[in-house]
């Protein structure tokens, strides 16, 4: 494995993985159901905390 | 007995291998660091024979009040001191080379008050020492409360808190008398590399282990902005750090890297440290301290996953902006040019979803000074995150760079937007922490929140003009095809806008100062007789119904 072995596998497979997982990363609080789950982790930070 | 003879012993051995060190030392400054370790082990050493109750103490002097048993807040409580110690130590500092720019007899003619070494002393003292306690102190504070669960390995958090001084101890101290890898915001020698890599990965344990332990199914999404700002200062600066010592009892050393190859691993790191220092680690402060301040959840919490992510998979790539123009391949400059630029996006997403956080309540900017410098610390990040891009793209940093703008835009940054949530996450902290009905006073807040603010104006209007009237005289050519302008001359032209700036960070120093007093206040039980923030005037004669008058 070379260097120019690396970085054409960066430049094309290595890249387009990185995409995928990103866009699903990003999707991933807009699949159904999870906007009650953001709306329950939002205010999570509220429950009944000592400090009032 | 056994247990406490095996840990004295450890550490009069440490002390004495040290102190071996020190003897066979081959130049002057490792011999001093390694007395200055030898010192720290043996104060460890006392601590432990003695066995007094040093956390009543400290709790006496710093008047702590007794732990609960809910959360595990002393060394919450000494990180916001020391946030508080260093802020003042590196400020100073700060404005100290802000005038020795401007009257150049203030090196004093001696080479460890030199602009040269008391840069990086003021650039680590306030981004590793002021923020990286603050941000140590606030991840402890917000991983208890948002997993619900008493911080995991006590005992190694506390080594995370005093390995952390003696980091910054070793740093400021070496950076005086030389040593230096001369590598931005990465100036210690390899020694303290090495030591600044075992307390993180302790701070990685107590965090995580922390998160482990958690009692909430969901993981905050400011836990998530203080893990990723862990892991990756520990990737970066165990890469940018790799290196070999001359010696193994001296503190010089060479990095693993040469020319170009060395420029672009310092400025990824360079630049990450200031995407995952100076901007992750501090947008979780914004995620929990922005909403429990204003008492309003966060305004999307899915645009707050999409900040996350954003920031996570660009900001790695902007580095080389730096290196504009340089021996630096041109498609690696593009590169980091065009990711620069893409990061704006997911930079003012993250202002925006602090800043509407306020929606419906934003009357408590009027009436809450300390709302009111989150909101100018999101108002700065959002300012900086555009400036930043625009100064990265080619046609603007053949101008930019190498001047003052760059040295604006940083404390732009580092004074608007890290310094005020810093203090805002302190004010908010200090009466909680140590069980006081309030601040001392609120107006003292809303002084500092004033002084700070203009010293920030002063600050960057008078760097823009400096940066942008060096940037047009160096590249003035004369008809004749040579340059106009001597670089003396130049230097010369910044006197006036070196005075102004000098003045802003004055004003951002006389108003910390402000805060140190009110704080000092709070800590020893005062509650100031003031007149509030807001009054609720009442007027009595226009508050009735409008009676009938019949016409004459």
């Amino acid at each position: 494995m070379t260097y120019n072995d690396l970085r054409h596998f960066a430049d094309s497979w290595g890249l387009l993985a990185m995409a995928l997982l990103f866009l699903t990363l990003i999707a991933w609080p807009f699949r159904p159901n999870a906007r009650a789950r953001s709306e329950e982790a939002a205010n999570m930070i509220f429950k009944d905390d000592e400090h009032g | 007995m056994d247990g406490l003879v095996t840990k004295a012993g450890g550490w009069l051995a440490l002390a004495l291998l040290a102190l071996v060190a020190a003897a066979v030392a081959v130049d002057a400054p490792f011999a001093v660091h390694m007395v200055i370790v030898a010192l720290a082990c043996l104060i460890a050493l006392w601590a432990t024979v003695s066995r007094a109750d040093f956390d009543g103490i400290a709790r006496g002097i710093l008047k702590m009040p007794a732990d609960q048993g809910v959360y595990d807040d002393d060394p919450i409580r000494w990180g916001v001191i020391a946030t508080l110690f260093w802020g003042i130590a590196g400020m100073a500092a700060g404005l100290y080379i802000a005038l020795q720019l401007a009257f150049p007899a203030l090196n004093l003619e001696f080479e460890y008050t030199t602009f040269g070494r008391l840069r990086p002393l003021h650039t680590s003292a306030v981004i590793f020492a002021f923020g990286g306690n603050a941000l140590i102190a606030t991840s402890f504070y917000v991983v208890q409360r948002t997993c619900r669960a008493r911080l995991a390995f006590p005992t190694l958090a506390r080594f995370v808190f005093w390995g952390y001084q003696l980091f910054i101890v070793l740093a400021a101290t070496g950076y005086l008398m030389g040593v230096t890898e001369a590598k931005e915001y990465a100036e210690p020698e390899w020694y303290v590399d090495l030591w600044l890599t075992i307390v993180w990965v302790a701070y990685l344990v107590v965090f995580a282990g922390t998160i482990v332990k958690r009692r909430e199914p969901h993981i905050y999404v400011a836990n998530w902005f203080y893990l990723s700002f862990i892991i990756t200062i520990a990737m970066l600066h165990l890469v940018n750090n790799l290196s070999m010592p001359a010696s193994i009892f001296g503190s010089k050393s060479y990095a693993a890297f040469a020319g170009v190859q060395d420029a672009l691993t310092q400025w990824w790191y360079g630049h990450n440290a200031v995407g995952f220092f100076l901007t992750a680690g501090f947008l979780a402060m914004m995620y929990y301290f922005v909403p429990k301040q204003a008492e309003r959840p966060v305004y999307s919490y899915r645009l707050s996953i999409i900040h996350f992510w954003s920031l996570i998979f660009l900001y790695i790539w902007a580095g080389p902006h730096h290196l504009h123009y340089t021996a630096l391949p041109d498609w690696a400059q593009t590169l980091g040019m065009v990711f620069s630029v893409i990061l704006w996006m997911p930079s003012w997403g993250g202002m925006i979803n602090g800043l509407m956080t306020l929606n419906g309540a934003w009357d408590k900017i009027r009436t809450d000074p300390i709302i009111r410098m989150m909101v100018m610390a999101l108002a700065f990040y959002g300012m900086s995150t555009f400036e930043g891009p625009m100064m990265s793209i080619k046609w603007v940093n053949s101008m930019s760079h190498y001047t003052d703008w760059t040295i604006g835009h940083v404390h732009s940054g580092a004074l608007g937007w890290n310094g005020m949530i810093t203090f805002a996450c302190v004010y908010y902290l200090v009466p909680r922490l140590w069980g006081r009905p309030r601040l001392y006073s609120l107006r003292m807040v809303n002084w500092h929140f004033w002084l700070a603010t203009v010293g920030i104006v002063f600050y960057a209007a008078s760097m823009w003009v400096a940066g942008i009237m060096q940037g047009l005289m160096w590249r003035e050519y004369g008809a004749d095809g040579y340059l106009v302008y001597s670089f003396a001359e130049s230097v010369a032209a910044m006197h006036p806008m070196y005075l102004i700036r000098a003045t802003g960070g004055a004003m951002y120093l006389a108003g910390f100062l402000i805060m140190i007093a009110n704080v000092w206040a709070t800590l020893g039980g005062k509650v100031r007789a003031e007149k509030p923030m807001t009054e609720t005037p009442y007027n009595a004669a226009a508050d009735r119904p409008l009676v009938p008058v019949p016409a004459e």
